[in-house]
């Protein structure tokens, strides 16, 4: 019986491959991402795997392509599936929404695993966002805090949206001090929340072109004066810009795109690159 | 539910739409007769003459036997048996050993075709490509072979992959002599191994590199066909690295993994006339399953441009075929592309960007059904779910069976788990077939009008809108977001404005084609002599 193919994972090979393509043969261990991208069906990599989930999750770094590698690698063989692994990898694909990536998730996970609380609560979250529920979304994500704490904050984001707190607790103290010594109890699960208010800045930039405060408040899950500070925020950073509304209501005015200003939509259909222009210059001339 | 979709290919292989006539219980009567030893005059010419073939290098000859009196004489002679065994024929090639490979790669081809494989013989068909891999990866190979033969080679490898798979997860029915079989032949059509063949063709043959050099001019590939006229070497590793991407492509589409399958396409370029046209079988391949992946990944328009494009073609050009054995193969990939071209018009309504031929054809097979889609009721859902099942990839559970418990049948697993997924999205689009209608009528309508309309509140309504919009603007693979509907709209704090999107023709790229499709006419012409 032929176990020919095992020959094609060992190092050896790979040394070997080096050697065929007129390389020096490397000794040195390959990267993560490189393991991906030379070597993905192997079943020796899975430890790497699980431990660069906890490395994105940590560092704020995230790479599909290796995920759905430890995906496909557990689909494999299921024996070795870790439901806390899978479900640090949903969570990092919900932050990047608007991609699909948790969608492609979902297709490489088994019903039966899919069948567990946690996951069933990812999926939960997740259509929610789909369908643009934001306000069930916020109802369920402060219900399930634990399961999203696994994801730290973004410091500098952080004190972006609560630039309030800071400048408050200066005032009272009059004593200088870092965000990170006043709040750091309110870090745990603020990277998630930051992921998601991105994109729902984004689902907001698509659709309008002057949105209502209330609309953008629930939207985002900010209210009173940290929303002010964020829009503050924005305003100087982003390109947003206060108006009076109908009423005596606050309206922001989004930064102009193609998708909220059709005036701007380019008509780039039609152009074509130049490589394949090239190919009728023997005709032409 | 799943009554259609039918896995049961043990009977016979749905590609082809002949059975054998000799049905289920013909396996053990047609042995008596069946001598593996015995060579019929035909045969002993066929293999010595193809032998000498494929040692002359001639292609062109190799091509018309290995298409031609292959089929004739099983046709013929091998109806409802296998042809003669390689130990039989092997005298007459000199016992070469790379023939022999060859041919008992086209000999359990044919036992899947037209017979129905024992679970022995698909272990062996495995320990001929691991052979024949083996040999070709060593690069010692030095023939040139039709890319009509290369590609079946790929092709078939992940049929077989994709057959066993399901052959060894109906557990329910099997014999303990079949257990035993797969109890120890663990390793036989493992993932690992099939995945890591074809990655491994990949890579040896550096055909990366190649259409890469290509671009800059670099390289002849694409021009010759993939064929070295002038050194005469060999174009074997080559041209399997090349269907290899396809290969992962399809393979990556079974397990699920829709991203990582269009990655592996990456760099071959559909825009833009390729080798992959010249086999059709490889064409339509590559377009079913890339538009399938743009389909799950919601890159709706997209999917729609490669099924126009090449449902198109088929339509021209499939009258060339009706003699060829991939015909009936053709025909079934045909109709399960205007089963998902009318999902795809269905979840996201386009005007004007479908092929008049085309859309007459559409239009013709499922015009009550995408009406009926468009509904959005219960009848819609099943309208969707029979669709997707009949267009759908044989989609496989990887993993080795556990055959020391119940034994029961998991085939359908992983196909229930897409379509589920599936059913899933199009349930999360229900309200945006309803928006889009309305917005069809207005050019600017306030929030609390429509949500009144659309029976509503308006908080509801913001709701909706924004999902239209995210739903409708898809991510491509660069991150880039890209526009889907056909009507767009924006709003302003509490008024829709409503902007109709033109359809795009492709203009330039139409131009580009028929100037140098002239230009190879024009220049045939000249070398046409008059006397």
């Amino acid at each position: 019986m032929a176990k020919c193919w095992h020959l094609l994972l060992s190092n050896s090979w790979l040394l070997g491959f080096d050697r065929a393509m007129g390389r020096e043969p490397q000794q040195v261990s390959y990267t993560v991402e490189q393991l991906v991208s030379v070597n993905p069906y192997n079943p020796d990599i899975l430890t790497e795997l699980e431990n660069y989930v906890n490395e994105q999750v940590s560092s704020q770094t995230y790479s599909l392509d290796a995920n759905l590698c430890l995906l496909r690698l557990y689909q494999f063989d299921p024996t070795r599936l870790s439901i806390a692994i899978v479900v640090r990898i949903l969570i990092k694909a919900l932050m990047a929404m608007p991609a699909p990536d948790f969608s492609l998730c979902l297709f490489l996970i088994p019903e039966p695993v899919q069948a567990d609380e946690q996951i069933k609560t990812l999926i939960v979250l997740s259509h929610y966002l789909e369908t643009a529920r934001f306000r069930q979304f916020w109802d369920e994500a402060a219900k399930n805090h634990s399961l999203l704490e696994v994801v730290p904050a973004n410091v500098d984001g952080y004190i972006a949206n609560h630039l309030g707190l800071v400048s408050i607790k200066e005032e009272l103290n009059n004593v200088e001090m870092t965000v990170i010594q006043l709040s750091y109890g309110h870090f745990s699960g603020a990277g998630f929340e930051q992921a998601i208010q991105a994109y729902a800045i984004h689902v907001l930039s698509l659709s309008y072109q002057k949105v209502p405060r209330p609309v953008l408040a629930e939207t985002i899950n900010i209210e009173g004066l940290s929303l002010d500070k964020f829009i503050e925020y924005h305003v100087a950073n982003s390109g947003w810009v206060l108006e009076k509304g109908t009423g005596r209501s606050q309206l922001i005015v989004l930064p102009r795109n193609e998708f909220n200003h059709p005036g701007l939509k380019k008509n780039s259909s039609d152009g074509m690159p130049f490589e394949h222009i090239t190919r009728i210059f023997p005709v032409l001339s | 539910m799943a009554n259609s979709y039918d896995y049961d290919d043990a009977s016979f292989d749905s590609r082809y739409a002949r059975p054998p006539s000799s049905g289920q219980g013909g396996g053990a009567a047609a042995e008596l007769i069946y001598d593996p030893n015995f060579v019929p005059d035909s045969v002993k010419t066929f293999v010595v003459h193809l032998y000498r073939h494929i040692r002359e290098k001639n292609v062109y000859e190799i091509h018309q036997m290995y298409e031609g009196s292959f089929q004739r004489l099983s046709d013929r002679m091998f109806r409802e048996n296998p042809w003669p065994s390689v130990e039989a024929i092997a005298p007459y090639v000199d016992n070469d050993h790379v023939f022999c490979l060859l041919y008992r790669e086209m000999w359990f081809r044919h036992v899947y075709a037209r017979l129905a494989p024992t679970g022995q013989q698909r272990v062996e068909s495995w320990d001929n490509y691991c052979s024949l891999f083996g040999v070709v990866l060593h690069g010692v190979v030095s023939m040139q072979l039709p890319n009509q033969w290369l590609w079946d080679m790929v092709d078939e490898f992940v049929y077989q992959f994709q057959s066993y798979c399901q052959y060894r997860a109906k557990l329910k029915n099997k014999t303990e002599e079949e257990l035993q079989l797969l109890r120890q032949y663990d390793q036989a059509w493992n993932v690992y191994g099939v995945l890591n063949y074809l990655q491994a063709l990949v890579e040896k043959s550096a055909i990366v590199d190649i259409l890469e050099r290509e671009k800059d001019g670099l390289e002849q590939f694409t021009a010759t066909d993939g064929y070295d006229y002038e050194g005469g070497t060999s174009n074997v590793l080559k041209m399997l690295g090349y269907y290899s991407m396809i290969g992962l492509l399809r393979v990556h589409c079974l397990l699920g993994d829709y991203h990582t399958g269009l990655k592996c396409l990456g760099p071959i370029d559909i825009s833009q006339q390729g080798v992959y046209m010249i086999v059709i079988g490889s064409h339509i391949s590559i377009i079913y399953h890339y538009g399938f992946a743009n389909l799950m990944l919601r890159r709706y328009v997209e999917a729609i441009r490669e099924f126009n494009k090449i449902l198109l073609y088929i339509l021209k050009y499939k009258q060339y075929h009706q003699k060829s054995p991939q015909y009936d193969q053709i025909l079934k990939k045909n109709e399960q592309m205007y089963a998902l071209l009318a999902i795809c018009l269905s979840l996201c309504p386009q005007s004007n960007i479908i092929e008049e031929n085309v859309n007459i054809q559409l239009r013709d097979k499922y015009n009550e059904k995408m009406t009926k889609m468009l509904r959005y009721d219960d009848e819609a859902y099943a309208v969707y779910d029979e669709l997707f099942t009949y267009a759908c990839p044989k989609f496989i559970t990887p993993s080795a069976p556990v055959l020391e418990e119940s034994l029961i049948n998991y085939n359908q697993d992983a196909y229930r788990l897409q379509l589920k997924l599936f059913l899933y999205e199009v349930k999360q689009q229900q309200s945006l077939s309803g928006l889009r209608s309305f917005l069809k009528l207005y050019s600017a309508i306030s929030i609390g009008k429509l949500a009144a309309y659309m029976e509503v509140d308006e908080s509801t309504m913001r709701t909706i809108l924004l999902a239209y919009k995210h739903k409708m603007h898809s991510v491509d693979s660069d991150g880039k977001i890209i526009p889907n509907a056909d009507i767009d709209f924006y709003i302003s704090e509490d008024i829709i404005h409503v902007v109709e999107s033109k359809p795009t023709k492709h203009y330039g790229d139409y131009f580009l084609r028929q100037v140098l499709k002239f230009e190879e006419m024009i220049s045939e012409l000249d070398r046409v002599k008059l006397d």
